[in-house]
């Protein structure tokens, strides 16, 4: 165990030096990020050239990157173009989209779980179809029509909730954004759930259990969930990763000043710093979630060994 | 039939949980009374004077600043602040005298100092100022600001302290208009605070205008209070003003809907067909100093050669602005028919019509003028601009579609669009271009030589389609030697003249400022940059 999570973790270091060099490269590509700090006007060769240089953008990519990098492994992630700090913004930025993934995990679990349970036991029957059929809608409903449609009604047509969270953004008004943005992956964990409980039902352990008279919670929660929420768990792993930079759209509507705002502002600016710094940390989340998911294989399914 | 009962109840319990969660959050935060709550954009730089060359920064400048000079809200017309007079004998030594009693919110007093140490160190390169050009018509700035290499001077040897209230600006050329630029808050004068504890200062910058900034949260708001030493005239008819960043200004307007803001200064495009209904009288959609225009790339031979001036002008008639400015900008752009903007006034200079006939739709006469000078430059021309804002990309497709129809061919013109602004800046620059391509421009202060000179005279700063053309030249030399206002119009409209002749850019529309406001608040105007004029809002 103790060495495939070192396997896993040394692994993790051709994965980031790769995905950080990319979105360096892409981010430079975009054009010259200084001219445009001019807006209208034509840059100041003079005043141009000092920031340049300040910020190491008249040096070669290669060297950019390397310069960048050795920054990154002393602990400082650069300098946004308004002068902060990007480690400054991360620290503000990351907490609240954290809250907000947060709210949005315990509700795509919560429900996404329930919802299958019962679908799936229910195989074929009305409450079933129904299930089927609403989370086709909701899976075809793209995030920000759902959010500014929910924004309108709740926000404004109603006024249960204010339609854009404060910026200390406490965990309160973070709901209506976190059902927004789990809404599809909730879609997701329901019809998996569904389908792998409607198929383990059927499996001879399940009818032994039954045969030997335990009630039925017992059957249903100890036997047939543990079995069959594996892929689930995969899923919900991997989707942590997603949530956390699918924020982009649901930051964006809902103006929750997190990190799929400050990627956005840094987009586009051209703020390479902030960029880099946030995917990174962003490539770590999710690298992470995906090792915790693999050794959760284990508590749930003790077959599972690890070398 | 268990199972059924329990599945309602879980469902049950689980909205249940959910509406009282989110009823839970309902409801405003506690707003001050008086105090107006504007959307705001998370300004590109820190704010220095002398750094911030957008409206998202210059917005809280206007409000804790004052310089020498003041814009009137209404008409533009640059009138006295700080300064009590602004004399010069023969247009190019300039002598300022200080009104007495002006300090700064800390307490200090404005002193000459104030303004020379603050434009010194906007001058010097080392600082990295942005709007450092602003200085360069001072004597001395090469100094100060070589194109390459370090600086030799510190200082501007232009600029002379006199006394308290006294200092003289010797410049490098005669510019009878130069007082009427310093309006421009890269002018405004800089405590001591800002030199000597430059990072608190920046934190919380200190100024000397009707407020003064109670706490600003980098990133996602600044409250500020109104300042109530303010010796000025134009001091705030409300308690102060909360400004609330915004990504996007859909969520603005949907927080003004819902009561939870105050104003919205940018009207999102996709509701301008609700905003009268939404709004009523509480819509302002007003000329701003912004024009945009297709510009030529005057540096490529072909667009350049003898008798392409009929195909430049050809190509200005093929544009229907009328209805592309209606249907897809619902009139938050006016078709334009010169080449500086209706926000400049009589005073600064703007006179509408000067492009005559060239800017008006005649699909006859254009297919014929471009057919006289030649055709297109291999039978096609080429759009470009960025594409990330603005709705770029539907104004070219409609100006294409204009240009495609007048000329009876429906592959003459294309778009190309570039998806980034820095890109496009790229490109710009390096003269890659080999088409018309947009270029938008919005006044630093309302004269008619910051449209034309910094645009179309040989080698300036931003002329990007290098048009160059001496008897243009001479005239705005004449115009900014002239020792009155009046006299120098009439000189920069007769230039105006050589442009509707030369065509070296289209003028397609000038743009408005388009703002919101909720029934709470009242006296909103925006001036002719588009900016709300906070202090005369009135609340309740």
């Amino acid at each position: 165990m103790g060495r495939y999570v070192i396997r896993r973790l040394l692994q993790m270091i051709p994965v980031f030096i790769g995905s950080t060099f990319l979105i360096f490269f892409m981010v430079y590509a975009l054009g010259d990020p200084i001219a445009a700090l001019f807006g209208d006007k034509a840059p100041d060769p003079a005043t141009a050239a000092r920031i340049r240089k300040d910020l190491y953008l008249d040096e070669p990519l290669w060297k950019q990157y390397l310069h960048y990098m050795g920054q990154i492994l002393t602990g400082d992630f650069g300098t946004a173009f308004n002068g902060q700090k990007v480690t400054e913004l991360m620290a503000s930025a990351f907490p609240v989209t954290l809250r907000l993934t947060l709210v949005a995990l315990l509700f795509e679990v919560v429900a996404g779980i329930v919802l299958g349970v019962f679908s799936g036991l229910r195989r074929g029957r009305s409450v079933d179809t129904t299930v089927l059929l609403l989370t086709l809608i909701v899976v075809s409903i793209p995030t920000f029509v759902s959010g500014y449609v929910l924004q309108f009604l709740i926000g404004v047509k109603w006024g249960v909730v204010t339609p854009a969270v404060s910026p200390y953004a406490p965990f309160d008004e973070l709901i209506l954004p976190g059902v927004v943005l789990a809404l599809t992956s909730l879609a997701y964990v329901t019809r998996l759930t569904r389908t792998t409980i409607a198929e383990n039902s059927r499996a001879d352990y399940i009818r032994t259990a039954v045969a030997k008279g335990l009630p039925r919670h017992r059957v249903v929660t100890r036997h047939l969930l543990r079995n069959s929420l594996i892929p689930v768990v995969t899923f919900i792993g991997t989707d942590v990763g997603a949530l956390m930079g699918g924020a982009i759209v649901t930051e964006r509507i809902f103006n929750i000043h997190g990190v799929g705002y400050q990627l956005y502002q840094g987009i586009l600016r051209q703020n390479s710093p902030t960029v880099v710094g946030f995917v990174t940390i962003l490539v770590i989340v999710f690298l992470l979630a995906n090792l915790l998911v693999d050794l959760l294989y284990a508590v749930l399914d003790p077959r599972i060994r690890y070398a | 039939m268990r199972g059924a009962v329990r599945a309602r109840w879980a469902a049950c319990a689980l909205s249940a949980a959910l509406v009282a969660a989110v009823a839970g959050c309902g409801g405003g935060g506690g707003d001050e009374a008086g105090v107006v709550r504007a959307s705001w954009g998370d300004p590109q730089n820190q704010l220095e004077p002398a750094n911030t060359n957008e409206v998202q920064g210059g917005k809280v400048l206007s409000m804790v600043f004052r310089g020498l000079k003041r814009y009137d809200p209404r008409t533009g017309a640059a009138e006295n602040m700080l300064a009590e007079k602004i004399d010069s004998t023969d247009q190019q030594t300039f002598t300022v005298t200080l009104k007495d009693g002006w300090t700064f919110s800390n307490g200090e007093k404005i002193t000459s100092r104030s303004f020379v140490d603050a434009w010194n160190y906007a001058a010097l390169v080392d600082n990295k100022q942005k709007n450092a050009s602003f200085f360069e018509y001072i004597d001395g700035y090469d100094k100060v600001h070589p194109d390459d290499g370090s600086p030799t001077a510190k200082t501007l040897s232009g600029l002379t302290v006199k006394d308290d209230r006294t200092f003289t600006a010797k410049l490098r050329t005669k510019f009878s208009t130069w007082p009427d630029t310093l309006g421009y808050t890269a002018y405004v004068p800089l405590p001591r605070a800002f030199f000597d504890d430059h990072e608190a200062w920046l934190k919380k910058p200190v100024g000397n205008g009707p407020y003064s900034i109670e706490s600003y949260n980098r990133g996602s708001s600044m409250r500020l209070r109104k300042w109530d030493g303010y010796p000025g005239e134009d001091k705030a008819r409300n308690e102060g003003v909360e400004l609330r960043v915004y990504t996007d200004n859909n969520t603005a307007y949907t927080d003004l809907q819902a009561g939870n803001l105050d104003l919205v200064d940018d009207i999102p495009s996709a509701q301008l067909k609700n905003v009268r209904k939404d709004l009523g009288d509480r819509y302002i959609n007003q000329p701003a100093g912004i024009i945009q225009t297709l510009a030529f790339p005057m540096y490529d031979g072909k667009w350049a050669g003898d008798g392409m001036e009929k195909v430049r002008r050809g190509l200005s008639m093929a544009i229907n602005r009328e209805q592309i400015t209606d249907q897809i900008y619902r009139r938050t752009r006016t078709p334009a028919t010169d080449w500086t903007s209706p926000a400049l006034g009589d005073k600064g200079g703007y006179k509408g019509g000067l492009c005559g006939d060239a800017c008006r739709y005649d699909a006859a006469a254009a297919k014929r003028l471009i057919e006289e000078g030649g055709g297109l430059p291999g039978g096609r021309v080429t759009l470009t601009s960025n594409v990330d804002t603005g709705s770029h990309r539907v104004w070219m497709d409609a100006v294409c579609n204009s240009v495609n129809n007048a000329l009876g061919d429906d592959k003459a013109c294309t778009v190309n669009p570039i998806g980034t602004f820095a890109d496009f800046r790229n490109q710009l620059s390096n003269q890659r271009l080999t088409g018309p391509f947009r270029s938008g421009w919005q006044m630093d202060y309302p004269l008619i030589q910051n449209f034309l000179q910094p645009l179309y005279y040989t080698d300036a700063s931003s002329n990007y389609g290098k048009f160059s053309d001496t008897q243009f030249d001479k005239l705005v030399d004449e115009a900014n030697a002239e020792n009155s206002q009046d006299k120098a119009n009439a000189k920069f409209q007769e230039a105006e003249r050589i442009l509707a002749a030369q065509m070296p850019a289209i003028p397609l529309w000038y743009q408005n400022g388009s703002a919101g406001y909720s029934s709470r608040i009242s006296d909103v105007t925006l001036n002719p940059f588009s900016v709300p004029v906070y202090e005369q809002i009135t609340v309740g």
